[in-house]
């Protein structure tokens, strides 16, 4: 069996297709599919025997892969292991979750207590919580101690300003920022975009005026909530920085979990911007250069660009009311929509800009260089 | 013969002076218990009954603040050993490995902080699936938050610590996004605007990420500043914010629950 997953043509064939599936498009795509099924199904997924035999495949898909030595070198990589260990954590926390969340749902809907009913049933702190909390505390030390023990943390030469390693990446946990950074320029995804979803998160409770779900795993009840912070937790947060980790090589360029890092692959050229699609392509002038009475020319060399931003900033909300959220505006009000709407559009501005960099290989949509106001 | 003796500590002035309460085999006694104790007392006396139930909370919160009590320990033990000098820094985490007895005090460090990055994540993850934050427990929420940015901040300070290729490089492409910072960071969009007669005030050398790293580059003042700011004033920071972030919990009516 080893032997077989090891060698074989036929396994060097499902690697291929295995690796152009990670390539970046596909992976997100795949990603965000798979939270939208898991999602619409989950009361189907996380019947304990279908989530069984998922986390069985995956245990083993991710054995027979440790057998490939470019995928066994970067999941054991001393700083990538907690990485690994927090997809396990998260999928089976997530399979606690979802399936509470089903087994709540039907009893609503049947009219039956949820799980966490009886605000009466109380129980003394000692013996019973203090005991969980023992227990808790012993056992993740025992882990912890087993840890430290196997793992030796990483040290790697005395650091030297003149050597830069290639790739050189920021801790994990950051990852995601840094891949970010592939599709806008540092002031937003180094500064301006984590700044907001410090923001966004601590406006989430002044946002959400759903009185149901208060307390209670359930998923019927909120799924905009859910759903919205599962996306951007799930997928803009975690799936980048798995990105980030596994699939980013030498030159921050796209490796498949099977391949080689050969750092001599030519890194990905941008060289579209907007402007010329809008000047040279559309209009067929070439870019203005002269100021216009007192605008300067870069802003009217960018004029297509700051109106699509535009548009997009002020009519996504006036649509997303329209078209989606009639009732939850209801709900919300004026001030706490355009809040929520204007978080929301700024999100999705990141797998806009994918999608835009993936199709069109856009660089661009304002290019202000001269005022490093890139969007 | 034990249970005599056990009984002879327990009623002896010694044990009575600390533990003011008998055996906690009842109601009032372990009421007491909880009640009597500085620890302890960050609980209720008694909670609602699924508020405990391992499937509810996944004990995460706990798990994170036992992971700090973890950084702690492991960290203070650590600052013995450690000096945060460019000659030392280096050789002394070296030493750590091959010098000290049990040297697993750096492993249990990094590991503890790798596992409390992931513990304080699926604990946000969790109150936001149970609707936690939901009022009355809006602000507790906020202070999570920033409990959170301060986690991350005590990560990626410690990260630079050891002063080798993975640490110094990796800081150097975290702190580089602070030149771009709008307005105060030299590349940042904005910065031209502010200069006096075009001399312009936001330059390298005193932009965001020059007050970041004491200087343009990751060199022995930001391994100094690092280290100040990962010893001392972050876990402060993080100390008093857990007192509140407890203190609310209670305040805003234990762990929470259908209404
Ligand atoms: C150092 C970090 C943190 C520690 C040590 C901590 C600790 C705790 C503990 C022990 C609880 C009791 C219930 C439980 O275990 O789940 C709790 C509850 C809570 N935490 Fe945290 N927490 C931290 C960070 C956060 C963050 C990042 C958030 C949110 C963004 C947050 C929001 C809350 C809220 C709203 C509650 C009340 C939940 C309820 O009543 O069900 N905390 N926290």
């Amino acid at each position: 069996m080893t032997q077989f997953l090891a060698s074989g043509s036929g396994m060097d064939g499902i690697k291929h297709i295995i690796n152009v599936l990670c390539e970046p498009h596909w992976f997100l795509i795949l990603s965000c599919v798979a939270l939208a099924v898991f999602m619409v199904g989950y009361r189907t997924f996380t019947k304990p025997p279908i989530a069984a035999a998922l986390a069985g495949v995956s245990t083993l898909f991710f054995i027979a892969s440790c057998l490939d030595p470019n995928f066994f070198s970067i999941v054991s990589k001393g700083d990538n292991v907690p990485i690994v260990m927090m997809m396990v954590t998260l999928a089976f926390v997530l399979w606690i979750a979802f399936r509470q969340a089903a087994i709540n749902d039907e009893r609503m809907e049947k009219g039956e207590p949820l799980l966490e009913a009886g605000a009466d049933d109380k129980v003394l702190v000692w013996p019973d919580l203090v005991y969980i909390e023992l227990i808790c505390l012993v056992l993740l030390t025992a882990f912890l101690v087993v840890w430290a023990i196997f793992l030796r943390a990483p040290l790697e030469q005395p650091a030297d300003p003149n050597v830069a390693p290639n790739p050189a990446k920021a801790p994990w946990y950051f990852l995601g920022l840094q891949e970010m950074l592939v599709y806008f320029d540092p002031w937003l995804a180094g500064v301006v975009l984590p700044g907001l979803i410090v923001v966004g998160l601590i406006a989430v409770p002044y946002l959400d005026k759903n009185p149901r779900g208060n307390g209670y795993y359930t998923f019927k009840q909120r799924p905009f909530a859910i759903g919205t912070f599962m996306f951007g937790f799930g997928i803009l947060w975690i799936v980048l920085i798995i990105f980030g980790t596994f699939l980013r090589g030498p030159n921050w360029n796209f490796f498949g979990p099977y391949e080689f890092w050969d750092h001599n692959k030519p890194a990905a050229l941008l060289n579209v911007e907007f402007h010329d699609l809008f000047w040279i392509q559309m209009l067929g002038r070439p870019l203005p250069t002269e100021d216009v009475a007192f605008i300067p020319a870069y802003i009217i060399r960018e004029i297509a660009g700051i109106a699509v931003l535009g548009v997009y900033f002020i009519a996504g909300p006036i649509i997303l009311r329209a078209v989606f959220f009639r009732k939850l505006y209801v709900q919300m009000g004026f001030i706490r929509f355009s809040v929520m709407a204007m978080l929301f559009l700024v999100m999705m501005l990141m797998p806009i800009k994918m999608a835009l960099r993936w199709t069109l290989n856009l660089h661009y949509i304002v290019g202000i260089t001269e005022w490093f106001l890139n969007v | 013969m034990f249970e005599r003796l056990g009984n002879w500590i327990r009623e002896g002035q010694i044990w009575g002076s600390v533990f003011r309460h008998g055996v906690p085999r009842d109601r009032r006694t372990r009421a007491m218990a909880v009640l009597s104790n500085v620890f302890l007392h960050l609980h209720p006396v008694a909670v609602r009954k699924s508020g405990i139930r391992l499937s509810f909370t996944w004990c995460m919160g706990g798990i994170t603040f036992f992971l700090f009590l973890v950084e702690i320990v492991t960290g203070v033990l650590l600052m013995f050993y450690y000096r945060p000098t460019v000659e030392y820094a280096y050789f002394d985490i070296q030493g750590l490995r091959a010098h000290v007895t049990l040297g697993l005090l750096r492993e249990l460090h990094r590991w503890g902080a790798h596992a409390m990055i992931i513990s304080i994540w699926l604990h946000m993850l969790r109150v936001f699936l149970t609707g936690s934050y939901k009022p009355p427990r809006e602000f507790n929420w906020a202070v999570g938050v920033i409990l959170l940015v301060l986690t991350m901040l005590l990560s990626f300070t410690g990260y630079l610590l050891p002063w080798d290729q993975l640490a110094m490089w990796a800081i150097t492409v975290g702190s580089n996004m602070a030149r771009a910072t709008p307005v105060v960071g030299y590349e940042g969009p904005g910065a031209a605007c502010i200069q006096i007669g075009g001399v312009p005030l936001v330059h390298a050398g005193d932009d965001a990420r020059f007050g970041l790293l004491a200087g343009t580059f990751v060199g022995p003042n930001a391994l100094l500043r690092f280290y100040v700011l990962h010893c001392v004033f972050i876990p402060c920071v993080v100390t008093v914010l857990l007192a509140v972030h407890f203190w609310r919990i209670r305040k805003d009516g234990g762990i929470s629950g259908p209404l």
